[in-house]
């Protein structure tokens, strides 16, 4: 499949996906949607052990394509729902159940679902000229593809109500202040920075950050009970991993190890 | 038997046969020969003193997607009054040893009722249970009206059987159609571990206690506690009884013989 509205490539186990309508700000339309469904199989296909995501042009991604959507006073009240169920959830889930890490290259802004899309990643770095905003709340509308979820757990109950109820924009220095991402770093520097993190991570144990990223995400509905219940079976599947026999037989002789991600 | 085989048979430990779907090109979908199959296993094992539980178990992303929809289409109402199915499924229905469904992914249709003929399932957290048959112009053949509803109540059961919709293993866990969920990698460790506990207890005391359960949804209360009373009044003519009384005044092991 060629794709017109993404770039993706596949190479040294990493796995980049760039949001490609630069002169739409890179907002999502069903094309979008399909295009990075499909990409997303091939990262897995492809055996990446490491994706990343960023945008095209000046913006990273302004939300849903608002050109898209037919509100004509005569015509029948859309069904929003349905987009949301077709595109963005089942983008989201996709994301969140990737078996490897997922890094997010926010370039410029992040607006509505673009905001949440970056935030649905394990690894946020932003540019320091990049800016979040929840612009929902301008429109009459609910912050969707995550927002409501990611944000309380990610700068808190407080800072998440009136980040969506005001719609303000913040700029990536604030969001690396809130904990609302990892960093923010200069703007030349964010790709190269992204790149190399992404490639350090395409060279380790991908089997056991899998786990991590399962742990981390399966902590939000469960119990500390449930929680110290599920560390030890993933401890258990992690103990038979390639990579742990690898890594501590390195540890052992000194040297550097090799993993297969496996 | 038809060769190759649909299922694979094997022992991980003293007294556990496990027992595994293996048609992963075709979801485990349970043709004539895979049930055939199965139920001579059992029938087999039935009589075979070194069984004394079962693990049932099918792939890391299907347990069994449902029946063979080919061979059913070809059924008339005359070839399904003379289906051989029906005997199949009594045959697994009366096994008399502890069955352990290890079901990860998919258990749907015909998948469903036969994890639902297991005495315990343990899912994997990925694992989804329904009663699709109606989305095919039928209807659940193998117990899934019954099994389901005694098991997860009336609501739930007639949302699954007439909207062919599924539910996820929390869900089934919430509702009580499954014993216990844990993470799909140790699905059938952990089946396997229930199972040796039980191949560990004495056998006629297990058999009985199965029979038992079983009555309660064939009996009314009244007679299902004569039957349990008598149950448990038989069980004193055992000697595995008189070990496990005498070990656990003593405060040993027991040694159960099965007698």
């Amino acid at each position: 499949m060629s794709y017109e509205t993404i770039l993706f490539t596949l190479e040294d186990a990493v796995a980049t996906l760039t949001l490609n309508r630069p002169d739409r700000l890179n907002s999502f339309n069903a094309q979008m949607h399909e295009e990075i469904r499909d990409a997303l199989k091939q990262v897995v296909r492809g055996g990446a052990r490491a994706l990343l995501i960023t945008g095209a042009g000046r913006g990273f991604c302004a939300g849903q394509d608002l050109s898209d959507r037919n509100v004509a006073a005569d015509a029948a009240m859309p069904d929003l729902g349905l987009s949301i169920e077709r595109g963005y959830n089942p983008l989201i889930r996709t994301l969140r159940t990737l078996e490897l890490p997922v890094i997010c290259a926010v370039n410029g802004v992040a607006a509505g679902a673009g905001a949440n899309l970056a935030l649905a990643c394990d690894i946020v770095f932003a540019a320091r000229s990049a800016s979040f905003i929840q612009a929902f709340c301008k429109l009459g509308l609910v912050p969707d593809s995550g927002g409501t979820w990611f944000l309380p757990r990610l700068v808190g109950t407080a800072r998440a109500t009136a980040l969506t109820m005001l719609g303000d924009k913040i700029g990536a220095e604030q969001a690396e202040a809130w904990g609302m991402i990892w960093k923010c770093v200069d703007d030349a520097e964010l790709l190269p920075t992204a790149q190399a993190a992404a490639a350090h991570l395409a060279t380790q144990p991908t089997a056991g950050l899998a786990l991590i990223k399962r742990a981390l995400v399966s902590s939000a509905t469960h119990t500390l009970d449930q929680q110290l219940d599920l560390e030890r079976d993933f401890q258990r599947i992690a103990g038979r991993t390639e990579d742990y026999r690898e890594g501590v037989a390195a540890f052992m002789q000194k040297r550097a190890p090799q993993f297969k991600g496996r | 038997m038809t060769s190759p085989s649909d299922i694979v048979v094997d022992r991980p430990s003293p007294g556990v046969l496990a027992i595994t779907l293996n048609r992963p090109d075709a979801l485990n979908a349970l043709r004539n020969a895979l049930l055939a199959e199965l139920a001579a296993t059992l029938d087999a094992a039935a009589g075979d003193d070194d069984v004394r539980c079962v693990v049932l178990g099918g792939g890391p992303k299907v347990f069994a997607a449902g029946a063979d929809i080919k061979e059913m289409a070809a059924l008339d109402v005359v070839g399904v009054l003379n289906d051989c199915r029906p005997g199949y499924w009594a045959a697994i229905r009366r096994f008399p040893k502890p069955i352990v469904a290890a079901v990860n992914g998919f258990a749907l249709g015909g998948g469903c009722e036969l994890a639902m003929l297991a005495d315990i399932i343990v899912a994997g957290d990925n694992a989804r249970f329904g009663q699709p048959e109606i989305n095919l112009g039928i209807i659940p053949g193998a117990g899934g009206t019954q099994r389901l509803v005694r098991a997860v109540g009336k609501p739930l059961a007639m949302k699954l059987v007439l909207t062919g919709e599924s539910i996820d293993a929390r869900t089934a866990l919430a509702a009580g159609l499954v014993a216990e969920v844990t993470v799909p990698e140790l699905t059938q460790e952990r089946a396997l571990a229930i199972a040796r506990g039980i191949a560990a207890k004495p056998p006629i005391a297990v058999r009985l206690a199965k029979e038992c359960v079983l009555k309660a949804f064939e009996l009314s209360l009244e007679s299902a506690l004569d039957a349990e009373r008598k149950a448990f009044a038989l069980l004193a003519a055992t000697e595995d009884r008189r070990e496990g009384i005498a070990a656990f005044v003593e405060k040993r092991q027991p040694e159960f013989k099965g007698r």
